[in-house]
């Protein structure tokens, strides 16, 4: 089983979303989207992500999970449930939690999009990122679920909770 | 994390490259080892580098398997570093289920190397595997991000999954080596594959 780079989508200057529409399609049944050095242009917001069955124009509503380990540079860790990170009939889900803008500071993960062109089950998707808030932690956040249509996902989108991504390497793979 | 569909790939042979998954070193060991070292591999070919971990079996019974980078090549494995530690965990006896942050394998500013499991048993059947992820290790503007998954089979008879995460917290200097042992005794077999992703 091969993993396929389909699409680089690199961001240097303050761009509003990273929008893949083509190339989701029947041709794979799993999409591996990697995201390197996520770097927001707004302090203390999350990404999010999105999906869509008309190419980009609307978003499906998802049903969601997320939940993240929290780890300061000092002071108390955690495990927690997010629960204003979630979706239960609506659009986006945050893929991290609070991610800090100074220089040095960005995420990375990946997220794993199952059989999306499939048109009799809803469409799975899980991701992990990991990522420096903005009081200085590390967020090791999982996110997951399902979108609430059994029409096929042709297009995502991420997007920052405010403000733009100021830099950024998202790939798209193809798995199968 | 990735397991699951990389495993065909992360299983495939030395030199082969599997789509656009490449393996770049495999390292296998059958007799008692202190420690295995990762340098020259690091670059900015790759913008995220995968390590697989197959049945590390240490010498030393109930020790963590643990991870440290470097900036200077390996003269040195003390960057700091800033992370998580969690674990799912269940006995042979179904008892003693928990799922839990553990603040005693984390990382908070610390130069130490990095758990990424709990106690691994040395018995002739226990071992751990897994995965590593590092993104952009090359990378000379922001902190190098990490995240590993491993299975365990703990000392006390425990199955114990150990999800870690987090970053070298050194934005100007790229990590150009990578070191793994347990905490402390030998590694007595294993074997570490490192992949990059192109």
């Amino acid at each position: 089983m091969a993993m396929t780079l389909i699409t680089t989508n690199t961001i240097t200057s303050g761009t509003a979303n990273a929008a893949f529409t083509s190339s989701i399609d029947s041709t794979y049944k799993l999409y591996i989207f990697k995201l390197i050095d996520v770097h927001p242009a707004t302090d203390g917001y999350p990404l999010r992500f999105y999906g869509s069955s008309d190419g980009n124009s609307s978003f499906v509503n998802q049903c969601s999970v997320t939940w993240y380990a929290y780890t300061p540079e000092s002071g108390t860790p955690s495990l927690s449930y997010h629960a204003n990170g979630d979706q239960h009939a609506g659009s986006p889900t945050d893929l991290a939690y609070t991610i800090g803008n100074d220089a040095d500071q960005s995420l990375a993960g990946e997220l794993w999009l199952f059989d999306p062109s499939n048109t009799t089950y809803v469409t799975h998707w899980y991701s992990r990122t990991t990522a420096n808030g903005n009081s200085d932690e590390s967020f090791d956040l999982f996110s997951g679920g399902y979108f609430q249509t059994a029409s096929a996902i042709n297009a995502v989108k991420f997007d920052m909770g405010s403000g733009n991504i100021d830099a950024a390497v998202i790939k798209m793979y193809g798995v199968g | 994390m990735p397991l699951g569909a990389f495993k065909a790939a992360l299983m495939g042979t030395a030199g082969v490259s599997t789509g656009d998954v490449v393996l770049l070193a495999s390292t296998t060991v059958s007799s008692a080892t202190g420690s295995v070292e990762f340098k020259g591999n690091f670059t900015s070919t790759y913008l995220e580098y995968i390590f697989a971990f197959y049945n590390m079996h240490p010498g030393t019974n109930n020790v963590s398997w643990a991870f440290n980078g470097s900036i200077d090549n390996g003269s040195n494995y003390n960057v700091t570093k800033t992370g998580s530690f969690f674990a799912a965990q269940v006995d042979e006896s179904h008892n003693n289920a928990a799922l839990q942050y553990q603040t005693g394998d984390d990382s908070q500013q610390a130069t130490g190397y990095q758990n990424l499991t709990d106690g691994v048993g040395s018995d002739n059947d226990q071992s751990c595997s897994g995965v590593l992820h590092l993104f952009n290790p090359a990378s000379t503007t922001y902190v190098k991000h990490w995240a590993s998954r491993m299975t365990e089979y703990h000392a006390s008879d425990y199955a114990i999954q150990v999800h870690t995460a987090g970053y070298f917290n050194d934005a100007d200097d790229n990590i150009d080596a990578v070191d793994f042992k347990f905490e402390s005794g030998n590694i007595d077999s294993g074997v570490i594959k490192l992949w990059g992703v192109k």
